[in-house]
């Protein structure tokens, strides 16, 4: 039993680090993926923070926004990712991860954590940007490693995610429609810009079941000097802690389909 | 000798297809076995269903007495699989990629460096080793695929066309790694080709498929003298497969040839 665990736990970390080395490799799309958030908080976060239209209680509007584009950016990277699985299902990549004797829950699960690491790159100049623009940051350890941990689960959970949607729409036409479709959706039903208090009751009714607006939460309450958690950070990590676990789950199930 | 693959009336449909039909097969251990069939004849289907990667619709198969559908796990520890289409990934180096299939495969950590390093020296790419595998020749990359498919000395190795996209001298180095394959570990080779000069060079039992059914099993020289009159293989295949005009449902067969040959190449 105990080796199988173990087993697991290598046969993951294996997928992670191997994705992580691509990454080593050609670290390109880091910087070309730094460009939206920038454009977030550079454009829109100053623009808005001149309107004063939106409350944000005793947070200025650029302060509130940042850990909202943090998260925005972590998503909209991690739900193209499952494009990937498609690309590397063309070529013979995923049928030799298959026929391996690997838990495939294990494959999956290594794809995410790896999503979860090339988020971190995110979090960083997100932060630098943050730091420039004069947003009050909290830099204590525990914050910070509090952060660090909710970029690595958002990050894991919409790559989860977005793997699932390519083992369902299998091609890769079909997989750039949907996910435009998905991630606008997420991104507006959320918290990231807007705080749910003055969203219409359907809208709000949808922003609480998206787990973005967990992730958003959880980031405010830690990222920023003087945060504060709405839903509570306990709460906040159990959500998007078992939403990642039920879509690994799912995904383990499902990933062998992208074959056949 | 004994049996280390057993196929019995194995049938794959896709809605109104029938890729496989009722394929009856016998592999026994050592043997270096090809099977022979033009595009969609269902052979690449029928190696997804040996290698665990695609259920049956009926009919059953077992490598080294395990059955495929209900015991996959023993099953992939058993085999190795070389995929028609390019599976070594570009963004790594030879190394980094015979490394995650050598955790995937359990290979003891003590025990990793140096079958990784053994397998690169079989196939002949030990100075390639750290070069990025988008920087390789398209022999030297399916050499790297049968190397991460032979790390952890599998009995059964499944390629399937394996040397398509390929210029002619890297076709022999192919070849001879293959052989070599057999002779020194022992590993049966199960392999799909529509090259005959192929066949004729590597196996020592064929098969001719034809649009999903088996038509003939037998050593080459048996195929040859059922057709008689100094029948060369290409005659034998023609006989066989040649009065259909076109083999349909070969679209995605024919499309992945065509990707793996402009990647190879």
């Amino acid at each position: 039993m105990l080796t199988a665990v173990l087993r697991f736990i290598t046969k993951t970390l294996a997928i992670a680090e191997m994705e992580v080395r691509k990454l080593r490799h050609d670290p390109t799309e880091l910087i070309t993926r730094a460009v939206q958030p920038a454009l977030w908080l550079l454009v829109f976060g100053q623009v808005f923070s001149r309107v004063h239209a939106i409350p944000t209680g005793n947070l200025s509007y650029i302060d509130f926004l940042t850990p909202g584009i943090l998260a925005q950016s972590v998503l909209f990277v991690a739900i193209f990712n499952g494009i990937s699985i498609i690309w590397e299902r063309d070529l013979g990549v995923v049928h030799k991860f298959l026929v391996s004797p690997t838990p495939r829950t294990a494959l999956v699960l290594g794809k995410s954590v790896s999503a979860g690491v090339r988020a971190l790159s995110q979090a960083i100049f997100i932060y630098a940007l943050a730091l420039a623009l004069g947003v009050k940051m909290n830099w204590s350890p525990q914050a910070l490693l509090g952060v660090l941990l909710l970029v690595v689960l958002g990050a894991a959970l919409f790559s989860t995610f977005s793997l699932i949607i390519a083992c369902i729409v299998k091609t890769r036409e079909r997989f750039m429609g949907i996910g435009q479709v998905l991630t606008m959706p997420l991104f507006f039903a959320s918290n990231a810009i807007y705080p749910t208090a003055i969203m219409p009751e359907w809208l709000k009714w949808i922003a609480h079941i998206n787990p973005l607006t967990y992730e958003v939460d959880g980031l405010r309450a830690l990222a920023l000097a003087g945060g504060e958690s709405m839903l509570g950070l306990t709460t906040d990590y159990v959500v998007l802690t078992a939403v990642l676990a039920l879509l690994v789950l799912i995904g383990g199930w499902i990933y062998p389909r992208i074959v056949t | 000798m004994s049996e280390i693959l057993s196929i019995k009336s194995l049938t794959r449909r896709f809605k109104e297809v029938v890729a496989v039909d009722t394929l009856t097969l016998s592999v026994d251990a050592g043997e270096v076995f090809g099977l022979l069939g033009r595009n969609g004849s269902g052979k690449t289907t029928l190696i997804r269903m040996l290698t665990t990667l695609l259920a049956p619709t009926k009919g059953s198969a077992s490598v080294g007495g395990f059955d495929v559908v209900r015991e996959p796990a023993a099953v992939r520890r058993l085999i190795g699989y070389v995929p028609q289409a390019l599976s070594a990934d570009g963004e790594l180096t030879g190394y980094e990629n015979l490394r995650v299939f050598s955790i995937l495969y359990d290979i003891p950590r003590e025990r990793r460096e140096a079958r990784i390093r053994e397998s690169l020296a079989f196939m002949g790419l030990t100075e390639h080793g750290d070069k990025m595998v988008k920087d390789y020749s398209g022999g030297m990359i399916r050499r790297l695929e049968i190397a991460q498919a032979m790390l952890h000395q599998p009995k059964l190795m499944f390629l399937d066309e394996p040397t398509v996209g390929l210029d002619p001298i890297a076709r022999e180095i192919v070849w001879a790694h293959i052989d070599r394959l057999r002779a020194d570990y022992g590993t049966t080779i199960f392999f799909t080709t529509h090259y005959m000069d192929e066949a004729q060079q590597l196996c020592t039992k064929a098969a001719i498929m034809r649009k999903g059914k088996l038509i003939v099993v037998g050593t080459t020289d048996e195929l040859k003298q059922a057709i008689g009159g100094n029948a060369t293989l290409d005659d034998v295949f023609v006989h066989y497969t040649g009065d259909s005009a076109e083999e349909e449902n070969a679209y995605l067969e024919t499309a992945a040839m065509r990707r793996t040959t402009r990647k190879l190449g």
